[in-house]
C-alpha cells in the first residue's frame, strides 16, 4: 500500500548579518575586490526584519498565504506588503535573527558557539516564549561569556563571528587546530544548516499532529557535508538534529544529490514506509549560508534589497497509509538516468513525459505541477527569468511535441498546471517540495485530485561528472478514501453472503 | 559565468587559439546569453573571474541562433533542442547575441 504524506512544515531564519559575513558572493568578492564599491553598498540594501516578514513569498512560504493569491499579486513583490503578515504560520514560521542565533548556540553539542552574555540577557526570554522550542531547548542556551572574549576568538583564533545589528554578539569556534573540514567557516555553516533543520523537524511533528516519538527514521537531504579530515561528508546532520528534536525513537542518515536530494529522499522515505521498514519517516534539510546574497550583485546594481537574506528549511512527514492522506504513487516515478542526457528536452522527458506514459497517462492528466519554485522576484533581476514559469513552458512545449495539448493552450498551460514561483533561491529547499505542503492541502479539499513533484540537481558543480540530475514523482488522492465511495468491505461481505445464501437455497431446492 | 568556466575558456583560447574557439551558449534568457557572451568577448562584466579586464574577442552564438541551427541534422535538432526553441523568445537571445558580438567578436 502506498505510503501517505501526514503533514509538512515550512520555516526561514532571518539572517540578514550572514549575507556579507557569510554568502559566497559577498565573501569571494571580499577576496577578488576587497574595495569595491558593491561591498560597501550591501549594508544599505539589507531587510529589517519586518520586511522580511511583510514580504509576499515569505509568507506564501509558511503558510499564511496560498500561491494562488501570490499569482494574483501585481509583479515585482519587493516593493509591496502582504496585509496580516505575521511572523507564525500554519506550516512554520520567520525566526528572526537574534532568535535564530540562540537556537544555532542551542543545537550545537561541541560548546564552538558562544555568545555574548549581555546579547544572551537580551533575547532569552523572547526565544523561551516561541512556542514551538520546547523548555529542553530553552534549557541549553548558556549564559553567555564576555564580548572581550568573543573579540579575542575572532581575532587571534580564527572564529567565525556572529553578528547583530552591525554588531559582533558571539562567534563559532574552530572545532580542531588543523583539519580544515572542523575550520570555524565549516562548523558555522553546518550548524546554521542544523539548526533550520531542528526547527523545521520540530513544526513537522506539530503539523503532522503526530508524537515525537513516533518517527522512527529521518532523511536530511540539505547540501551540505559534515566529517573530519578522514571521513570529509560521513555524516549524519539526520540523527544530529533529530536528537535535539527529542526524535528519541529515531535513527537517520543523510541523501544527497544537489537540488535534487529532497526528491530522492521522499522517494526513498514513501519506500521505505510501503515496504514496511520504518512507520514513520521524517524528511528534513536546513538551509544554506553560502547561499545568502547569491544574486545580491544584481538586486544592489538595480536598486533592490537584497532578497536572499533567509535560510530555508522543511520537513515531510512520510508513514503509512491511514486512508485519509494523499498517497506517494510509487508506480510514477521520473528518473533521469545515466543514458538520458542533459539537453532540456531529454531532461523534462525523463522526469515528466516518460513515467505518466508508463502508467498510461498524459502531461495533461497531471493538474499542477511542482518543479523548481524558486521566487522569481529573486531570480529575474539577475537575468535568470522566472523559473518557474521556463519549466512550465518546458513542460507545455512537450505535451505539444507529443500530440498531448494543443498547441494554442500552450500559452494558457502555465497558469492552468503551474504555480507562481515563492520559495528562496536556496538550491535543494526551492527544489519540487515547497508545493507538498499545499498539495495534501488542495488535494484533501478537492481542489486538485494529483501533483507532480519534480526535483532537480546540477551535479556537474560537483565536479565529479558533467552528468545532470532529476528524480520525479506523484501525489495522489487517498484510493482507500476513493475506494470507499465505491463498494465497502460490508457492502462486499453483504453480496459474498447473499451469493451464499441463494446457491444454498439452489441446492436445497434439488 | 562561473568562475571555473571562465577559468577553461581562458584555457582553451591560449590552447588553441583564440580564432579557432567558438563558445555556443545555450541560456534559457536574452540577458543571461548576453551576459555569458560578454565575458568571452569584453571580459567578466562582474569583475569577479578570470576573464575580468580579458577582451578574448571570442566568436559566440547561442544553440537557437539561426546560423547555429543550420549546422544541425534536423532530426538531432527537433530531438535536442526543438522543444526550448518552442518555449525560448529567440528574436530577443538573436538580437542580445548579435549585439555582442557586432561589437567585440574579433574573429568574424
Amino acid at each position: 500500500m502506498n505510503s501517505v504524506i501526514k503533514g509538512a512544515s515550512y520555516v526561514l531564519a532571518h539572517t540578514p548579518s550572514m549575507v556579507l559575513l557569510n554568502g559566497t558572493t559577498q565573501t569571494t568578492e571580499k577576496i577578488v575586490n576587497p574595495e569595491s564599491e558593491y561591498l560597501k553598498e550591501v549594508p544599505n540594501h539589507l531587510r529589517s526584519y519586518e520586511e522580511c516578514v511583510n514580504y509576499w513569498p515569505n509568507q506564501v512560504y509558511i503558510g499564511n498565504a496560498h500561491p494562488d493569491e501570490l499569482a494574483e499579486v501585481e509583479f515585482p513583490y519587493y516593493d509591496k506588503v502582504k496585509e496580516g503578515a505575521e511572523r507564525y504560520g500554519k506550516y512554520g514560521e520567520i525566526i528572526p535573527e537574534e532568535e535564530f542565533l540562540l537556537l544555532v548556540q542551542a543545537v550545537d553539542v561541541f560548546e564552538v558557539v558562544k555568545l555574548d552574555k549581555d546579547f544572551v540577557a537580551a533575547h532569552k526570554e523572547a526565544f523561551a516564549a516561541d512556542p514551538i522550542i520546547t523548555e529542553d531547548i530553552v534549557e541549553k542556551v548558556e549564559e553567555g561569556i564576555e564580548l572581550a572574549e568573543i573579540e579575542k576568538l575572532v581575532n587571534e583564533e580564527h572564529a567565525e563571528p556572529l553578528c547583530f545589528a552591525g554588531k559582533l554578539v558571539g562567534c563559532v569556534k574552530r572545532a580542531h587546530d588543523v583539519d580544515v573540514n572542523l575550520s570555524a567557516h565549516v562548523m558555522h555553516e553546518n550548524l546554521m544548516s542544523k539548526a533550520t533543520n531542528v526547527l523545521a523537524l520540530l513544526y513537522g511533528v506539530r503539523n503532522a499532529g503526530i508524537e515525537k516519538s513516533d518517527i522512527e527514521y529521518v532523511i536530511d537531504c540539505a547540501e551540505e557535508a559534515c566529517g573530519d579530515m578522514n571521513q570529509r561528508g560521513g555524516g549524519n546532520f539526520a540523527k544530529a538534529a533529530a536528537e535535539i528534536a527529542g526524535l528519541v525513537n529515531a535513527t537517520g542518515s543523510d541523501t544527497r544529490g544537489f537540488c535534487a536530494g529532497p526528491s530522492h529522499a521522499l522517494v526513498e522515505a514513501a519506500a521505505l514506509v510501503a515496504s514496511g521498514a520504518y512507520k514513520c519517516v521524517a524528511v528534513t534539510a536546513g538551509g544554506c549560508t553560502a547561499k545568502l546574497g547569491m544574486n545580491g550583485k544584481d538586486h544592489v546594481k538595480k536598486g533592490l534589497p537584497i532578497l536572499e537574506d533567509c535560510l530555508g528549511g522543511f520537513c515531510v512527514i512520510i508513514a503509512e497509509n491511514d486512508g485519509v492522506n494523499p498517497e506517494i504513487n510509487l508506480e510514477i516515478l521520473g528518473r533521469h538516468t545515466v543514458g538520458t542526457g542533459s539537453a532540456p528536452q531529454m531532461v523534462i522527458g525523463s522526469l515528466v513525459a516518460d513515467p505518466l506514459e508508463r502508467n498510461d497517462m498524459k502531461i495533461t492528466d497531471i493538474d499542477k505541477f511542482s518543479p523548481e519554485m524558486q521566487n522569481p522576484d529573486i531570480t529575474k533581476p539577475a537575468g535568470a527569468g522566472d523559473v518557474p514559469l521556463a519549466n512550465y513552458k518546458m513542460i507545455g512545449a512537450l505535451a505539444v511535441k507529443r500530440g498531448e495539448l494543443d498547441k494554442k493552450e500552450l500559452a494558457s498551460f502555465p497558469a492552468k498546471h503551474g504555480l507562481t514561483g515563492w520559495a528562496p533561491t536556496q538550491g535543494h529547499i526551492p527544489s519540487g517540495v515547497p508545493y507538498i505542503g499545499f498539495a495534501r492541502e488542495d488535494i484533501l479539499a478537492g481542489k486538485i485530485k494529483n501533483a507532480m513533484i519534480i526535483g532537480k540537481g546540477s551535479l556537474f558543480l560537483g565536479r565529479m561528472t558533467n552528468l545532470f540530475d532529476g528524480c520525479s514523482f506523484v501525489i495522489q488522492g487517498n484510493t482507500g478514501a476513493q475506494n470507499n465511495s465505491g463498494v465497502s468491505e460490508e457492502e462486499v461481505k453483504g453480496l459474498i453472503a447473499k451469493a451464499m445464501k441463494d446457491f444454498a437455497a439452489t441446492l436445497m431446492a434439488e | 559565468m562561473d568562475l571555473e568556466n571562465q577559468k577553461r575558456v581562458k584555457e582553451f583560447a591560449e590552447e588553441f587559439g583564440p580564432e579557432n574557439l567558438v563558445v555556443l551558449l545555450g541560456a534559457a534568457e536574452g540577458e543571461g546569453a548576453g551576459l555569458a557572451a560578454e565575458t568571452v568577448t569584453a571580459g567578466d562584466p562582474t569583475f569577479a573571474g578570470p576573464l575580468t579586464g580579458v577582451q578574448l574577442g571570442l566568436t559566440t552564438y547561442h544553440v537557437c541562433e539561426p546560423e547555429v541551427k543550420e549546422e544541425f541534422d534536423e532530426a538531432v535538432y527537433d530531438e535536442q533542442v526543438g522543444m526550448m526553441e518552442m518555449v525560448l523568445d529567440v528574436d530577443d537571445i538573436v538580437s542580445e547575441m548579435s549585439a555582442i558580438r557586432d561589437e567585440y567578436c574579433k574573429y568574424l
